[in-house]
């Protein structure tokens, strides 16, 4: 069984709780708990349809105001698929929470109220859709039973989103636009009986039929997590690097190249556990040994053959800022991907990119809580990236303030 | 394509080895449970042929199933690590922990000051535990890396974001990290694991008949610990416990499912949570949230 990861995104209000509760409830995916809470707080609202939103809310902040606040992570399985489901929350103020959702998404759910049409918020979560090159985008335009489930309003949103996608550069990605109601069931794991004229998927369908790309065929990238030095009567002088592949396959035979000292040594064994394998790939945790002791320690990256074009001291990169307190150009800065740590500096901010308007680039020196910029960052030493659109895994980073700790960035290498 | 155990396992051995390379002196919380067996055999297999690079913590309630201390105690052994104990009852002796009164008193909430004084007694800087994101709903909100300011409490709006699979472990004086590398399990995974590795668990998961004390209409198991009220009734029957908590808090099911494949085929079955079994989460809707805030794991 494959597993999805799912980000859900909306604006607040568009009803991202209830399409959730609404997806589980209609695939029989609910405890007796949450039926029963379900009931409950409908009963005490007074309400017609079925409240799902008390599912996924989970903080008091979250039920004082009736809306949600962090990231929420919703564990699912139908006979054929496991699903986990990211729900970000709408608010502006909450950006960060929503690039945290989508990071580690193959696909997002964007909600659109079909009242409103598309807003500030669509935008921006569709941005960062692109900015994170998600596979798959699903636009759900959702409370259709409010508009009497008319075409023409879904046709003029679908126009919209259409233009949307048009002016940005082109991106393989796969889109569906959806007619649904979260609250009567449309859609969602049911076909509407109200939407004869569409002739598409349900939400379901779509997310069933999704297949995820492999990453296995790019090439290979494996950061030094720890060093195991192992003596004892089974294994003797046993040295090996651990660490998770992030991009491409390594078999036994082969030569890997260690950055940043550019030696290479032949593979001559690949472990998991008690288990020696002849090849592992993507994502697979396991520990190498080399034919020659040479010096490997954490914080260096596995490659194979030279990977020249990486030596960057300086790069041009795609920032998010996820932190309160605004950049400050002056400051130093922890880089770290992966396993690996530097310092660095925000030279420059190029511009800032408005996700409505993502043609005009604004010029700026402040960069504030929920920008996205393009800003170049000089490094104390190389950190051997790629960009972002040939190795996701080895091309996005984070900047961590030198005081607080806090994560502060998330960027993206161009 | 891999099979979804495969990723969760990959993604639980590079958590653990992060927590190892990314802290001076991490601590992993064992209460002897299914989830703490499961994050036990991830972490022999993170660092397999080296050891396991850190401690194993209890914090002892003292109202402990006894069948879970004698299988904590034979894993121990087995795994060659060293266990370090803290009791609840030291805790009150001192008088920094009040022992609950009344029908529901339990010493759940009450381990938090001794896990807290433990975290300082030794300087752990990361405590590894086997919360996962599916038990509850505060808890769905979890980072994997979850910092904790000097007092050990949660702040749920600050929380750090975490993006892809880079796990920020930078921490400042005096704060802690709670790591959790079964985050993205779910109670099924957990089970098919333990049934794919082979892994013994203690034997209150499976059904044994046992002296019960039937309250509210739950039946809880017959302790010296339990402050039996007028309307308690005393009962023997066939149980299993689906989750492995204090004697006082946590409720039996009437169940003949003797061997893996059978519990998770009730489980399944039952579309029942497994905190549903949780009395201290029942007493209120945010009743866990509130603990967290306070340091509770």
């Amino acid at each position: 069984m494959e597993l999805l990861k799912i980000n859900t995104a909306g604006s607040v209000d568009d009803g991202k709780s209830t399409l959730i509760g609404r997806f589980l409830y209609d695939n029989n995916a609910l405890t007796i708990e949450q039926e029963e809470l379900v009931r409950k707080k409908t009963k005490e609202k007074g309400l017609e349809d079925l409240d799902f939103s008390v599912i996924t809310d989970g903080l008091i902040a979250e039920r004082e105001q009736g809306i949600t606040i962090d990231v929420a992570h919703i564990y699912f399985s139908s006979a054929v698929r496991k699903f986990i489901i990211a729900d970000s929350p709408g608010h502006i103020e909450y950006t960060r929470n929503m690039v945290t959702g989508a990071s580690n998404s193959d696909l997002s759910i964007i909600l659109i109220d079909a009242r409103k049409g598309l807003l500030e918020q669509t935008h921006r979560h569709y941005f960062i859709s692109r900015l994170l090159r998600l596979q798959s985008v699903v636009f759900c335009i959702n409370k259709m039973d409010l508009v009497d489930y008319s075409e023409d309003v879904y046709l003029n949103i679908a126009a919209d989103i259409d233009k949307m996608i048009r002016q940005l550069e082109p991106l393989e990605q796969e889109i569906a636009i959806i007619p649904i109601s979260s609250l009567k069931g449309d859609n969602v794991v049911h076909f509407s009986k109200q939407m004869d004229w569409y002739k598409g998927e349900t939400l379901s369908t779509v997310l069933h039929g999704f297949n995820k790309k492999e990453e296995d065929t790019k090439p290979f990238r494996m950061d030094v997590q720890q060093v195991y030095h192992v003596q004892n009567e089974n294994f003797v002088d046993y040295r090996a690097y651990a660490g998770r592949i992030s991009s491409g396959s390594v078999k036994v035979g082969e030569t890997l190249t260690i950055l940043p000292s550019g030696k290479a040594s032949e593979v001559v064994e690949v472990r998991k556990f008690t288990n020696t394998l002849d090849e592992a790939h993507t994502g697979d945790s396991i520990q190498v040994r080399l034919k020659d002791d040479i010096d490997i320690s954490r914080g260096m990256l596995f490659v194979k053959e030279s990977q020249e074009h990486l030596f960057a001291k300086e790069l041009k990169a795609r920032l998010v800022w996820l932190d309160e307190k605004a950049a400050n150009t002056s400051a130093k800065y922890h880089i770290q991907t992966g396993s690996r740590t530097g310092v660095c500096k925000i030279q420059e901010i190029e511009y800032l990119i408005q996700p409505e308007n993502p043609l005009e680039h604004v010029a700026s020196h402040e960069l504030k809580l929920n920008d996205i910029a393009l800003v170049q960052l000089k490094l104390a030493n190389p950190m051997y990236l790629d960009a972002f659109a040939t190795n996701k895994a080895n091309g996005a980073f984070i900047l961590i303030d030198a005081q607080t700790n806090n994560t502060v960035a998330v960027g993206f290498v161009q | 394509m891999r099979n979804y155990l495969e990723e969760l396992e990959n993604e639980s051995i590079y958590i653990l080895r992060e927590v190892a390379a990314q802290f001076q002196k991490p601590v992993l919380l064992f209460s002897g449970g299914k989830d703490s067996i499961t994050v036990a055999r991830l972490a022999q297999k993170a660092f397999y042929p080296a050891k396991i690079p850190f401690v194993f913590m209890h914090i002892d309630t003292g109202h402990n199933f006894p069948e879970t201390i004698t299988f904590r105690d034979q894993l121990i052994k087995e795994l060659g690590v060293e266990l370090v104990v803290r009791y609840v009852q030291d805790s009150i002796n001192s008088n920094k922990a009040q022992e609950e009164t009344g029908k529901y008193a339990s010493r759940n909430s009450l381990q938090t000051v001794t896990l807290l004084d433990a975290i300082e007694e030794f300087g752990f800087d990361a405590c590894i535990g086997g919360a996962r994101r599916d038990e509850e709903k505060s808890r769905a909100k979890e980072r994997i890396f979850s910092v904790r300011d000097d007092f050990g409490q949660w702040d749920a709006k600050k929380q750090r974001p975490e993006m892809f699979t880079i796990l920020n472990g930078k921490i400042n004086f005096g704060e802690n990290v709670r790591a959790f590398p079964i985050s993205n399990w779910t109670e099924e995974d957990v089970w098919s694991y333990i049934k794919q590795e082979n892994l013994a668990l203690p034997s209150i998961y499976f059904a044994h008949e046992r002296k019960l004390v039937k309250r509210d209409g739950a039946f809880l198991a017959h302790s010296e610990y339990l402050n039996l009220v007028d309307t308690d009734e005393i009962v023997n029957d066939v149980v299993r416990f689906r989750t492995v908590g204090d004697m006082t808090c946590t409720a039996a099911l009437l169940s003949n499912a003797a061997t893996i494949e059978e519990v998770m085929y009730e489980n399944k079955a039952s579309k029942s949570s497994e905190r549903g079994a949780r009395i201290d989460d029942k007493r209120s809707e945010a009743a866990l949230e509130q603990r967290k805030k306070g340091g509770y794991f």
